[in-house]
């Protein structure tokens, strides 16, 4: 009876090893592929066990983990509500994370490389390490203003201290609320979701960094930087008509208002007074004149077609190569296909005011471990002299000469010398164009370039309405910054 | 055999040492401090360890003495994760705790291991009563079925309420009816191995010799079909061939029992919805993610997130697995203890297999090697069909991980079983010379010693 024993023994002890393999199948060999399957829901646990990192405006927390009863030991908060979304982002169970949460995950959550060494003590000690806090560049006041004075008009609002390159204000209308998309219940969350998403004004766009739009008017700058580059001067008399019919085309491109421009001299109009009444027909002809690789190029040294380096994600303005005389001469005043971000056309009124010198427009200044210790510091970032420092200079007194006795003369602030420019861009057929306004201005150490488009805002047969509609909001939000801190 | 005893003691310190090891980590983690209940806990433990220790060297000085260890790691730990998934079930508002009813038990379990100790002083008395035990245990594994006392749980229909009592009768049974194929087959086993009549390839006893037999396959085949048990009907059935293969030697009874068993339950597979979307289940498990693939799925994420470490005690998530106490605990303790964990796991309980193997080889009476073989061959089968449907090795089938789950039924059972088992061992174990010098030549037990460390 023995024998039979020991072959049953042999059985059972083959039975057993095929259950030693298992596990060692699923623990080793499939684990890497199970643990970061999307429905594991433990990795997500784990995220949310650790107390991640706040982000601060100005001290006050736009962004912060509470503690909670749920099975998730931390909710991700935004105190103030909509007003940060568009550069906090959310923080999903069921959508992932997007923008600062995105970017800055490793620093918010205690991983980065940066952080390692506050780890490894808090290993020794048992502790819990809370994620990093990120400090951004924000200023409330300044936030509040865009967010006030753009009102319930569809558009964005963008703000640069053009010296550091550091954001002031950023916004955008319709806004979405992170609260909404970051709490514990799935099923509202996807609600939440749904409608945000089939919303047709698209409230999840953050437009300022991510919507594309025609410049119109306001890209009469780049096209004035590039004739000053090539030798014309604020000076320079350009032909001043009603109506310029560039080479192959018998289309006329007209003044606003139609007839020729408001000039001293008649037919003839210098290139700075071209700017100071925003003339179409003078921009049209200088831009065939200069060619379309010039623009282009003068475009580019602005950051079109390359993007920004914007520390969160943002769209990147575009114009197309290889024009033809008639798309030259459009997109000398911001049309044909010409798109550019609100943040886009902060930075060029920040680089012209700071004298040529483009910076990399940063919201995240720095990342402070919790035990105050700075981790990470996000320095200004020069992206080079893009443009020559006379050329900026002219630009600067161009655009002063805008704001004092041009469109955009809505843009002035009693006691500061603001630079700036108008611009109303045709959009759809039938539709009213957006009204654009960028201007600079700065007081002591505070300096500030602005961009506001708003939606459909313009009224196409008056080039003045920029200044009308847009100017304000802009002058809003570089008062509130000045006299903020003070 | 004193030093048999002293092994045993010093083993279930090491157990003890553990277990409450496990219960002041997880208290710990769950709330920095060293929970209030951690004397209690050992103080218990240590008493009723050390009480069936006491039991064994009064009774069965001779007893093996790595099953009780085993067994008192096993349960400790299990106690410890009980205890661990009420730290989750607490904070989601509704759960009630499972730790102070499986300590019940766990006491429960402990006395019936002594009664049995106690009161069966040799195991041969269980041969004597070999038709009670076999109407006993039909009884029992009828219980479910009655009207008013039954209950169907997520499918399967073997469980029995009565008053404030709840349990699985089909796990006493399972004993009963061990008991009673071995003590049949230990005196009919010359009978049954002659073969007498030819059906095709096969060669066949008389009937009503085999009678019986048939009778043991219908009563797997009714609790597959009418309880709805695949994991307990395979247990019973492969008991059942294990048993006629070891008393008459003739291989044919396992292959005529593997066709039986086939055919049966390909009957049920037709028959059934559930057992054909557990198959389903355990072949795409993927596929059924959102539904009866759920529990699988999550099983196998915590395996997968344990890794080959862990993530320690009370620092997984293995509340997430619906039923992480009783059918999902060995997922449960892959997530918290890790690839190292479980494999010592399953090794403990191989040990454990092994001694019963071992106990069956020694016993020295017909009745004594079948006993032991069919107790230990029961208890690798709920082993295997457990943690092998928890890693997606066979189709899934509920029943508990002996002495680890959570459930009362279970554990007194496997007490019982293993009880036997050191009854048996004890009995073979010839009383060894008081003097000291070497074992007699021959004794092929006394060198075991050796091997234990």
């Amino acid at each position: 009876m023995n024998r039979q024993i020991r072959r049953v023994a042999f059985v059972v002890l083959c039975a057993f090893v095929a259950l030693l393999a298992a596990p060692f199948y699923w623990q080793v060999v499939a684990a890497d592929r199970l643990t970061n399957d999307p429905r594991n829901a433990r990795t997500l646990i784990k995220e949310y066990s650790i107390q991640r990192g706040k982000m601060v405006v100005s001290g006050e927390p736009v962004a912060e983990s509470v503690a909670t009863n749920d099975k998730l030991e931390y909710k991700r908060v935004y105190p103030q509500g909509p007003r940060y979304g568009m550069v906090t982002g959310f923080y999903s169970l069921v959508f992932g994370r997007t923008l600062a949460e995105e970017r800055f995950n490793s620093f918010l959550l205690g991983q980065a490389p940066e952080q390692f060494a506050q780890n490894l003590s808090d290993l020794l000690t048992a502790n819990d390490t809370p994620g990093g806090t990120l400090t951004l560049t924000l200023d409330p006041a300044a936030q509040e203003a865009a967010e006030r004075e753009l009102g319930r008009s569809k558009g964005a609002v963008a703000a640069i201290d053009f010296r550091t390159g550091n954001v002031v204000a950023i916004t955008t209308f319709p806004r979405y609320d992170p609260n909404d998309l970051s709490g514990h219940d799935p099923e509202k969350i996807r609600t939440a979701w749904k409608q945000l998403n089939e919303d047709p004004d698209a409230p999840l766009l953050n437009r300022a960094a991510g919507g594309l739009y025609p410049p119109g008017s306001t890209f009469k700058v780049v096209t004035a930087a590039a004739a000053l580059e090539s030798g014309v001067t604020p000076d320079s008399q350009l032909d001043n008509r009603a109506a310029y019919v560039p080479p192959q085309t018998t289309r006329p491109i007209r003044n606003f208002g139609g007839g020729s421009c408001r000039s001293p001299n008649g037919d003839k109009i210098t290139l700075s007074q071209a700017l100071t009444v925003s003339c179409n027909t003078a921009f049209a002809e200088l831009g065939v004149r200069l060619g379309d690789d010039k623009l282009v190029n003068e475009a580019e040294k602005f950051g079109l077609n390359a993007g920004l380096e914007y520390q969160l994600p943002a769209a990147v303005s575009l114009i197309p190569r290889e024009l033809d005389p008639p798309a030259t001469a459009q997109s000398a005043i911001g049309q044909r296909d010409v798109r550019v971000s609100p943040l886009q056309m902060a930075s060029i009124a920040a680089t012209i005011a700071n004298d040529g010198k483009r910076m990399a427009p940063h919201v995240v200044s720095q990342v402070v471990a919790n035990d105050g210790k700075v981790v990470k510091t996000f320095r200004p970032d020069s992206l080079g002299q893009v443009i020559p420092g006379s050329v900026a200079t002219d630009l600067q007194q161009m655009m002063i000469s805008v704001v004092e006795s041009g469109t955009a003369r809505g843009g002035a602030i009693e006691g500061l010398q603001v630079g700036g420019k108008t611009g109303t861009a045709q959009n759809a057929p039938g539709k009213a164009p957006h009204a654009w306004f960028i201007c600079f201005t700065s007081r002591g150490d505070k300096a500030i370039a602005v961009a506001v488009v708003i939606e459909n805002g313009g009224n196409a047969g008056d080039e003045a309405t920029g200044g009308r509609v847009a100017a304000p909001v802009a002058r809003a939000v570089i008062q509130a910054y000045l006299g903020s801190g003070q | 055999m004193e030093s048999r005893r002293n092994v045993e003691l010093t083993l279930l310190l090491l157990a003890l040492v553990l277990s409450v090891g496990g219960y002041i980590v997880v208290g710990l983690v769950a709330d920095n401090t060293v929970p209030a209940g951690s004397l209690g806990y050992g103080a218990t433990l240590a008493v009723l360890f050390i009480g069936a220790h006491l039991v064994l060297r009064w009774k069965a000085p001779q007893a093996d003495p790595l099953l009780l260890p085993g067994a008192a790691l096993l349960n400790g730990l299990g106690l410890v994760m009980v205890r661990r998934l009420d730290y989750a079930a607490v904070l989601r508002k509704g759960g009630y705790p499972q730790a102070p009813s499986q300590a019940l038990w766990t006491v429960l379990g402990l006395a019936v291991f002594a009664a049995v100790i106690v009161v069966v002083q040799d195991h041969r008395v269980l041969d004597r009563y070999r038709y009670t035990w076999l109407l006993l245990g039909v009884f029992l594994l009828m219980l479910p079925v009655l009207p008013g006392v039954g209950q169907e749980i997520n499918g399967a229909r073997l469980w029995v309420k009565i008053g404030p009592f709840n349990g699985q009768p089909s796990e006493l049974a399972k004993i009963l009816l061990v008991v009673f194929l071995a003590a049949y087959l230990a005196e009919r086993k010359e009978l049954l191995a002659t073969a007498t009549y030819r059906v095709g390839p096969l060669l066949l006893p008389e009937i009503k010799y085999f009678l019986p037999m048939l009778m043991a396959w219908g009563v797997s085949l009714f609790v597959l079909f009418f309880e709805k048990d695949l994991g307990s009907s395979l247990l019973f059935f492969g008991v059942f061939i294990a048993l006629l293969y070891v008393a008459t030697g003739r291989f044919s009874y396992v292959a005529a029992g593997l066709g039986l068993f086939m055919g049966g339950a390909l009957v049920a597979y037709q028959l059934f919805g559930h057992v054909r979307s557990r198959v389903a289940v355990w072949l795409n498990v993927w596929d059924y993610y959102d539904g009866r693939g759920f529990q699988l799925a999550q099983g196998l994420f915590a395996l997968a997130t344990g890794g080959i470490l862990g993530e320690g005690w009370n620092q997984g998530q293995p509340n997430l697995i619906p039923f992480a106490s009783t059918d999902f605990v060995f997922d449960a303790f892959g997530e918290e203890l890790g690839l190292l964990g479980v494999t010592a796991m399953l090794l403990v309980y191989l040990l454990m297999v092994f001694r019963g193997f071992r106990v069956a080889l020694a016993a020295g009476d017909d009745f004594g090697k079948l006993l032991g073989l069919g107790l230990v061959v029961s208890f690798s089968l709920q082993v295997f069909v457990i943690v092998g449907g928890v890693t997606r090795l066979i189709p899934l089938t509920g029943i508990t991980l002996p002495f680890v789950s959570y459930g009362g039924s279970s554990m007194v059972a496997n007490y019982a079983l293993i009880a036997i088992l050191c009854r048996i061992s004890s009995e073979s174990t010839p009383a060894p010379a008081r003097k000291t010098g070497p074992a007699p030549a021959g004794d092929a037990q006394s060198g075991e010693l050796t091997v234990v460390r």
